[in-house]
């Protein structure tokens, strides 16, 4: 008995001298954490930007050194899961690099923190001055969500000496010359291709359809629209161009290295982004710069649209630091910063000031880009769009293999579209607005 | 009584554990198959519907599934006896009394199972590049014309079943060469006296003194090859032309890529619910035989 109650009693006294301890911890954590919060900023970055921003970074710092930043760089691949799990376990940053196809996703998931107000009050971020369709990719239902941070486009490489060397003194303006240079440039029987279309990248025939008046979902984002004679149209001439093996049926896990097969002349023409001009440049000899060049995207009659793709800087809902991520989102969209985020990594600025200084402003291969950007169309606006495209481009994929024909392609695409909609169309039947429904 | 409480005690951690861990989040998948979570529902959670079997049902009509799943049982039909063929093979060859250096061919002969998928399949690839290949230059010498290993719908299950075997059969060769250790040699001894032949030594007396071993690495093997993933998954993305995409590929696209959480996790039930019928008709099948 006491034995028991002594026990009793030191433990009692040893609870209360832990209780105590805990609280001090538990205060000075407390603290601690307080006086973190208010000068940590977390930005995530995707792939490659995070090690370039790295290097933009400090004199941002010496510009305010009361905010502290929390660099986390994620791989592009694991991005999206890592992001969408981070919402689901309410641990998000606060703010992070997003590719403009994913805002309409986090915009549905009311994880995005509106920006319009801000914009309005900025000396910095000048709406007028951003290309206009890749700004549109950033609003939603009248509210902007997402600033601009470089531009990602897809149009033509091509082998200049090649094209002379056939008789073409300029890159083709419209499908018809440049199916016709094609035909002229293609000797598959020696493994010579007109052009490299990795039977597994969505981006080529998602940017001829782009192209097309046709829009590629209708009705508001509720159902596919693949059997318009637009889609059609571009459907064939990309599936054309493999029926006539002016292009290889390989995917990108075949072609390997394209840049040297390109060096090599296996190809003429090469479908890509503007991060290709650092590769090139890179990969290719220094006597062989002087032999390949950058074309706008050839449209069904003249000069075409092609994809308006990018990252923007977002902040999220749940941050505690909107002002800080602000004023970091303004410091990047500076143009002479931009123009070092050229330099650093060749990712386009999306503001046509940026343009106007710097290596860019006097670069003969970003040229072509500078007038493309002019023209490019942002892809449907619904959290669904990348499943859509990745089953448009698996479809188009038998079609080359001439498993299906046009017709029957199309009426796949649509109908996987429409399967996979079918979750929009409940939710826009019974209840919130969702993004792009308005369109 | 006294005896029957202190068993369930000691096996009271056990059986937490596995509560918590496993029973529970499996039957909290179930739950998540019998709706359509995603990432409406992630946003709302009144966008959750609860839709019974639907899930099911609309994947047994998706062509999809069904080519994954077929993908999968040509991979299983064709890749296990294969892998279990090169596990007793080089099991026979170590255990020979003629063999040498068996230690370090051993550990040679083990060294696939032990390195990362990720990275022999850079090394794969290259060997089945259809230009520059080590395979296709082999192949080239006598005379056969280069295959497109990666590229062709036809080949590339092949290649990833060769790719897949490889790495997988040095795992079961040291149970088989376990299984061999353990046959008494006195058996081999007097079937040489009778004047057997090495053949029929091999196949009256290796195997059925082989069969529990044999049976149970062909369950083992047979539920690991359904799980087919990375394989595909690093070499060729499950192309070309989604020939290479297996039912846990397909469910890993629905689930991760595409956050279609409660039709990933009805492909995941799907997938047990064959394996686990395969299983049974195997574990039957060898006590019939009187294997197991």
């Amino acid at each position: 008995m006491h034995a028991t109650r002594g026990r009793t009693g030191s433990a009692t006294a040893l609870f209360r001298r832990l209780a105590s301890c805990v609280a001090l911890a538990g205060l000075l954590a407390g603290c601690a954490q307080r006086a973190d919060d208010a000068h940590t900023l977390t930005f995530w970055t995707i792939g490659r930007e995070g090690e370039a921003v790295t290097q933009l970074l400090p004199e941002f710092q010496r510009e305010n050194p009361d905010i502290h930043i929390d660099l986390q760089q994620m791989p592009l691949g694991a991005a999206h899961q890592k992001l969408l799990t981070a919402f689901a376990g309410d641990s998000l940053p606060d703010m992070t690099q997003l590719g403009n196809t994913w805002i309409p996703e986090f915009v549905a998931l009311h994880a995005l923190e509106p920006l319009q107000s801000r914009v309005a009050h900025s000396t910095v971020v000048n709406p007028d001055d951003y290309f206009p369709s890749i700004w549109a990719t950033n609003v939603y239902d009248g509210a902007l969500y997402g600033v601009p941070w470089y531009v990602d486009t897809r149009l033509l490489f091509y082998r200049s000496d090649l094209l002379k060397a056939a008789g073409f003194d300029a890159p083709p303006r419209d499908w018809s010359q440049w199916r016709h240079m094609l035909a002229v440039l293609s000797h598959p029987q020696q493994g010579i291709y007109g052009i490299l279309l990795p039977t597994n990248e969505y981006e080529q025939l998602m940017s001829l359809a782009l192209q097309q008046p046709d829009p590629l979902l209708r009705d508001g984002g509720r159902y596919g629209n693949f059997e318009s004679a637009g889609f059609k149209r571009a459907l064939a001439f990309y599936v054309d161009t493999f029926k006539l093996r002016e292009a290889p049926a390989i995917t990108n896990v075949e072609a390997g290295n394209p840049w040297s097969e390109f060096g090599r002349g296996v190809y003429d023409f090469y479908f890509s982004g503007p991060w290709n001009i650092g590769e090139f440049r890179k990969r290719l000899p220094a006597d062989e710069q002087g032999n390949w060049d950058t074309a706008p995207l050839p449209g069904p009659d003249g000069p075409g649209a092609s994809v308006a793709g990018g990252s923007s800087l977002v902040i999220f809902r749940g941050s505690n630091h909107k002002q800080a991520a602000w004023k970091l989102i303004e410091y990047l969209s500076r143009p002479d910063v931009q123009q070092r985020f050229y330099e650093l990594l060749g990712d386009m600025p999306p503001r046509r000031s940026s343009w106007d200084g710097g290596h860019l402003h006097d670069d003969p291969k970003a040229v072509a880009f500078r007038e493309q950007l002019e023209r490019v169309k942002p892809t449907p606006p619904v959290p669904e769009w990348e499943q859509i495209a990745n089953e448009m481009q698996l479809v188009a994929a038998q079609a080359v293999a001439g498993d299906l024909t046009i017709d029957q392609a199309a009426a796949e695409i649509n109908r996987r579209a429409d399967r996979i909609l079918e979750k929009r169309r409940w939710v826009l039947a019974h209840g919130p607005t969702l993004p792009g429904a308005q369109r | 009584m006294n005896r029957t409480r202190a068993a369930w005690l000691f096996l009271a951690p056990a059986l937490l554990i596995l509560g918590v861990f496993f029973l529970l989040p499996v039957l909290a998948a179930f739950g998540l198959s019998l709706t359509d979570y995603d990432l409406y529902a992630l946003a709302d959670i009144h966008n959750l519907r609860f839709i019974a079997l639907q899930n099911y049902w609309t994947l047994l009509q998706r062509r999809e599934f069904w080519s994954a799943l077929g993908h999968t049982l040509y991979f299983v039909i064709v890749g296990v006896p294969l892998s279990m063929a090169a596990s007793l093979g080089a099991a026979l060859l170590l255990n020979s009394p003629l063999a040498r250096c068996k230690a370090f061919f051993r550990t040679a002969l083990f060294a696939p199972v032990v390195t990362t998928v990720v990275a022999v399949a850079v090394v794969w690839r290259y060997l089945f590049n259809t230009k520059y290949g080590l395979v296709n230059d082999t192949l080239g010498l006598m005379g056969i014309h280069p295959v497109d290993w990666l590229g062709n719908p036809h080949w590339a299950m092949p290649a990833i079943i060769l790719f897949a075997v490889w790495k997988n059969f040095g795992y079961n060769m040291i149970i088989f060469l376990a299984g061999l250790q353990a046959v008494p040699g006195d058996l081999y001894e007097a079937a040489r006296i009778d004047g057997a032949s090495a053949w029929q030594q091999f196949r009256h007396i290796t195997l059925p003194m082989l069969g529990p071993t044999l049976w149970m690495v062909a369950i083992i093997t047979v539920s690991g090859y359904f799980q087919l993933f990375a394989e595909p998954y690093v070499m060729t993305e499950g192309g070309p032309l989604q020939s290479t995409t297996s039912v846990l590929y397909l469910m890993y696209n629905e689930g991760f890529k595409w956050w279609n959480i409660g039709s990933a996790s009805a492909i995941a039930f799907l997938l047990f619910a064959i394996l686990f019928a395969v299983t049974m008709l195997m574990l039957r099948m060898g006590r019939r035989g009187g294997s197991v």
